[in-house]
């Protein structure tokens, strides 16, 4: 089992959720986060100060999965995601040591079938 | 022979306080109505359109906006006044102003009225708002609302308030603007969403902050008592009758709206109650010093039901993205409220007074008729005169920002500042 974790556009996750209901994955946990890339951030500026370097809004996706969901889900996010511009985001893929379903006690991969 | 008109301290005291009422209701609470309606990346640039209009329309109409409106001069007879009173030339601060509606001796000073015009001036191209929400330019925004005023606003005030008017003449009644600037700007608002275009990616959108919504919705009921009070011109029986109406009708709107919430959407909404409240404020506004309490109930009650319609089925049926439903609210609830103070003009109202009104329901459907005359007239220069404004200024400057900046949010992407801070 893998943790997928991604760091998406604020404006991008309808398409995102699309992708991922039409990949047959239907469990995701959003969170809103701050963070940047290499472009650095957005300059602010308050009574004439500048601040750069500012931490931009994005969103963190974290979807586990069975391995042979690892590859489609990647294609999903990917495909929701993308619009060419610097801040589209990134993909990480954790392993995944073991999974309860609270209301069943589930475990492993049924939990996330 | 008709007593001199003097100085009333009285009216003046009230008239003073009902125009920093009507100023509160721009800035903060239309701000705070509308912001709490957008997403958060956006509401700095509506508290900043709202409180740059306050600005912009407070020079604008000491420069000649207030001149143009209510002049004694005219540049075109019964359409627009001319600059006889630019930067208040000629009014010094001891004049009586020649305004009075429902008290012909006691009257306030002129200035006292033009300052309360003033605020009138203010609020409704800021009430447009609603309609581009999240995605116009600041530097179009600026020029878009510098020519409304002078080219809508102003001709608009003058036809209906001004003694010369020729609507005023013709006897349409429109105590405290449900004309001038509910029909006006609601109307502009429709023109101004179907230039503009809708907002990219557009979905059903939660309110980001709807305690800012409802903190909004409960001080524009407050700044009402002087936005239509405040237009007897006086602290006298009239004045005291809109706040009756207005109160009233607010009230019973509030109350329908919520029961409609419920009907059709399972639940009573505090959204709907808020908005429903709005209309029946916007709707009574024409009518409130000319009608009872008859009159103010079943104004709130309709118009509280149109807007619902007009906000639940109708936008969604043609597709207009009108952001904050300004069209839905004030545009339908003036219209409302403008024909139905036709129907229920009272003349016991104004018993004891020199002056008398009567609706249909009083013997007088002429009065329906005119008020018809009126909607008509304002419909089409607001509507048409705001869309060809819309599209000059989109020619000339552009109107909307670029989608990467609609996007990141006009907060960001216009005023590079950040409304809510998440670290620190």
């Amino acid at each position: 089992m893998k943790m997928i974790v991604a760091i998406i556009q604020p404006y991008r996750l309808d398409e995102v959720k699309e992708a991922l209901y039409a990949a047959d994955v239907n469990l995701l946990t959003v969170s809103e986060v701050l963070g940047h890339g290499r472009q650095g951030g957005q300059v602010e500026v308050y009574r004439g100060n500048k601040e750069t370097g500012n931490l931009l809004r994005k969103l963190r996706l974290e979807i586990a999965v069975n391995e042979s969901f690892v590859e489609p889900t990647i294609q999903a996010i990917s495909k929701g995601a993308h619009t060419g511009e610097v801040g589209d985001g990134k993909i990480f893929v954790y392993d995944l040591a073991e999974v309860v379903r609270i209301r069943t006690g589930e475990r492993g991969g049924e939990a996330i079938g | 022979m008709p007593a001199t008109p003097m100085l009333s301290v009285g009216n003046t005291a009230w008239v003073i306080m009902a125009t920093a009422m009507v100023m509160f209701m721009t800035v903060p609470a239309l701000g705070l109505f509308y912001g709490g309606l957008v997403r958060k990346k956006n509401i700095l640039s509506v508290l900043m359109q709202c409180f740059i209009t306050l600005a912009l329309v407070s020079v604008l109409w000491v420069a000649f906006g207030y001149s143009l409106a209510f002049s004694d001069g005219e540049f075109i007879p019964g359409v627009i006044g001319d600059f006889k009173w630019s930067f208040f030339a000629g009014i010094s601060p001891d004049q009586l102003s020649p305004y009075y509606v429902s008290d012909p001796v006691g009257r306030v000073p002129h200035l006292a009225f033009a300052m309360f015009q003033c605020m009138f001036a203010v609020i409704t191209p800021a009430l447009i708002v609603g309609a581009f929400a999240e995605r116009m330019k600041f530097s179009s925004f600026l020029v878009f609302t510098f020519f409304w005023e002078i080219l809508i606003y102003c001709p608009l005030a003058h036809m209906v308030w001004s003694t010369n008017g020729w609507l005023f003449k013709l006897g349409v009644l429109d105590f405290a603007g449900g004309i001038v600037v509910h029909i006006n700007a609601g109307f502009a608002a429709l023109a101004a969403a179907l230039v503009i275009g809708k907002r990219n990616n557009l979905k059903a959108l939660p309110p980001h902050n709807l305690p800012y919504t409802l903190i909004g919705a409960a001080m524009l009921w407050f700044g009402w008592f002087g936005f239509n009070a405040g237009s007897a011109l006086a602290a006298d029986g009239i004045a005291v009758n809109a706040i009756v109406t207005t109160n009233l009708a607010a009230a019973v709107a509030g109350l329908v709206w919520p029961l409609l919430d419920k009907l059709v959407n399972k639940r009573s909404t505090i959204l709907g109650t808020a908005t429903g409240a709005v209309v029946g404020l916007g709707a009574v506004t024409p009518a409130s010093g000319y009608v009872g309490v008859g009159g103010a109930i079943v104004i709130g009650a309709v118009a509280s039901a149109c807007g619902f319609m007009m906000v639940t089925f109708v936008k969604e049926r043609f597709g207009y993205d009108d952001a904050l439903d300004t069209f839905g609210c004030h545009g339908i609830g003036g219209l409302v409220g403008t024909l139905l103070t036709g129907v229920f003009a009272s003349p016991l109202i104004w018993k004891g007074h020199q002056s008398s009104y009567a609706g249909a329901l009083y013997g007088n459907p002429g009065q329906f008729l005119l008020q018809l005359l009126a909607s008509g007239v304002t419909i089409a220069i607001s509507f048409g005169g705001t869309f060809v404004l819309m599209k000059l200024v989109d020619a000339l400057v552009g109107l909307r920002v670029d989608a990467k900046d609609e996007a990141i949010g006009l907060d960001i992407a216009l005023h590079h500042e950040r409304a809510y801070t998440v670290l620190d």
